[in-house]
């Protein structure tokens, strides 16, 4: 990993996707690696659009500025589809991962995505609903990610989400998060 | 060494406050300093500290009670922003006036009206000539950093006034990065015992506070206090010095980035330096010789070290994060007239950018050093001030 991978969430406010980019940022940092992990701040409001961002490299973060064209794109809610443009700014070999119940296909269609661009499907509602029990769709996204990129490995994601969440959490809540990553890892899919 | 964290600029400060420990804080918070009172007021209610943290009903209130703690004999620390600073204002003049070392976390975020939240220095700027010692932070790092070393800069005996440590609102207080903490008894060991001058529950040998001074002695009051902050620069190295053996992180007046031989400068404060760092990297590796001051210390203001490390520039371009709207920059207005001191006479321009947090990119920073080297070129100016980032 030679440059810096930056990448860009986008989420509603309350799914929990500032703090997927904040774990990203501290398994990475357990690697060895500089990490930067930030969101957006507008009117803070349930359910309306957010975005946040990571940045990981091996060399020191100087830059302070949001994320304008993102390696890699995660997106938490599906519906945010219908009203952002979520590879605004993304290079030619972006890596796009959507929690949709449909196919990889069909998000690489709607969102017209280059062929030289990865779109990845990843059922994280669901999946979150069987293993959590509520839809907190960001472990299991960051299975995915940990799938599809070489930021982090899934031993020290695992880590991690356990470190994050357990001293706030039930064993339930935690074996939910835990489950609902793995998943994400082994079920995310390209089209 | 300490460990590696990932951590907010706001958590950062918290944190060097529990390990600086003060006697007494006093908490109004306000976006985006909020944050740092909260986790402070949580180690406080853990018995993680043996604060006491007094809950007041404003700001002027938080640093009037600042004020009379630390002259009581404490040591004091507290945190605000904005609005909060702005009505503070009176009582900053006091606290300096009375050489009082109260160390205040200040996350810069801009003035109403309109209301905006975001960082950017008119805050800090505007309290700029209460009689404060003023360090500004990069990242979190630095904040943590210059909290701790502040302590030992305004305590000093040379010294005896108030600092506030600045950092960007939530482009760093809100931001987490990775960064390094010192252990704790390394911290408490470095900072010391808080020895009080003339402390007012010493009953024994009683003194007054803020007296009347009529014309026949109040200017000598007034060169004094100039006297002590200027004193700040010596005692802000020494302390750096120190500061670096404990963590192997090396601190000056300022920032010198790739400023040997450098023909075209960016000064500029805070988080904007190290997006414009990389900027600079980029144009030094294309054989232009550009290069960065980024001042720490602002008040007092570094000029004579300034103007003798920026003489052989050609052309320079000073960043403000803060307007004097009829005027240039606050940070500008610093750097012309230390020009003046050498008589050295690089070409200057002002830029203001970033206010209430508009985003401050590589390429504004790399559209001003383009400028910068056709000015070198040509020696003609366009605009001497002028908005960047901005829709026209």
């Amino acid at each position: 990993m030679s440059k810096t991978i930056e990448i860009r969430w986008h989420g509603r406010g309350g799914q929990g996707t500032v703090t997927a980019a904040k774990v990203l940022a501290d398994a990475c940092l357990s690697t060895g690696k500089n990490v930067q992990a930030f969101p957006e701040y507008g009117p803070e409001r349930a359910g309306a659009p957010l975005r946040a961002y990571n940045r990981i490299s091996e060399k020191e973060l100087r830059v302070h500025c949001p994320v304008l064209r993102p390696d890699i794109i995660m997106v938490a809610d599906p519906t945010l589809l219908d009203s952002i443009n979520v590879l605004e700014g993304a290079p030619d070999n972006a890596v796009l991962i959507v929690n949709t119940g449909k196919e990889a296909k069909e998000i690489r269609k709607k969102t017209k995505a280059k062929d030289s661009q990865k779109v990845l499907a990843i059922d994280a509602t669901n999946i979150s609903l069987e293993t959590i029990g509520r839809n907190l769709p960001n472990a299991c996204m960051l299975g995915a990610l940990t799938k599809v990129t070489e930021i982090v490995p899934m031993d020290t994601l695992l880590e991690d989400i356990k470190g994050s969440f357990g001293s706030k959490f039930s064993d339930k809540i935690i074996t939910g998060n835990l489950d609902a990553a793995k998943r994400g890892f082994e079920e995310v899919k390209e089209g | 060494m300490g460990k590696l964290q990932a951590v907010t600029g706001n958590q950062a400060v918290a944190e060097a406050m529990r390990q600086i420990n003060p006697d007494v804080c006093a908490a109004y918070p306000i976006t985006p300093s909020t944050d740092i009172m909260q986790r402070f007021s949580q180690f406080v209610a853990d018995g993680k500290v043996d604060t006491e943290l007094v809950t007041v009903e404003s700001e002027h209130s938080a640093m009037s009670a600042c004020i009379g703690a630390v002259a009581a004999g404490g040591r004091v620390m507290n945190a605000t922003s904005s609005q909060g600073l702005a009505l503070m204002w009176e009582m900053l003049h006091i606290a300096a006036g009375d050489r009082l070392p109260i160390v205040l976390a200040l996350v810069n975020r801009a003035l109403s009206a309109p209301l905006n939240i975001h960082g950017d220095h008119s805050d800090g700027m505007g309290a700029r000539d209460c009689g404060w010692i003023q360090l500004y932070s990069e990242n979190g790092q630095e904040a943590y950093d210059n909290t701790i070393q502040a302590v030992r800069i305004a305590e000093h005996e040379d010294v005896r006034l108030p600092a506030m440590v600045c950092q960007d609102g939530f482009i760093i207080s809100h931001s987490i990065e990775s960064m390094e903490y010192l252990d704790d008894k390394v911290v408490k060991d470095f900072v010391g015992q808080f020895k009080p001058t003339h402390p007012l529950l010493d009953i024994d040998n009683p003194v007054t506070y803020g007296p009347l001074v009529l014309p026949d002695y109040y200017m000598e009051f007034k060169v004094a206090q100039d006297r002590a902050i200027m004193n700040a620069k010596k005692v802000t190295l020494d302390v750096a010095k120190e500061f670096e053996k404990i963590s192997g992180r090396s601190y000056g007046l300022f920032e010198d980035y790739k400023l040997d031989g450098a023909e075209i400068v960016l000064v500029v404060l805070n988080s904007a330096a190290g997006t414009a760092k990389d900027v600079i990297d980029e144009y030094r590796s294309k054989g232009i010789k550009a290069g960065l001051l980024k001042p720490r210390l602002f008040r007092p203001f570094p000029s004579a070290e300034v103007a003798e490390t920026l003489k052989d520039a050609k052309a320079i371009a000073v960043l403000d994060r803060a307007d004097s709207y009829g005027g240039f920059g606050p940070l500008y207005m610093e750097i012309a007239a230390a020009m003046m001191t050498n008589g050295s006479k690089p070409t200057l321009i002002n830029k203001i950018y970033g206010l209430g947090g508009r985003d401050f990119f590589p390429e504004n920073a790399a559209a001003t050093l383009d400028e910068l080297k056709e000015i070198a070129e040509t020696g003609k100016v366009k605009n001497h001030k002028e908005y960047i980032g901005y829709r026209g």
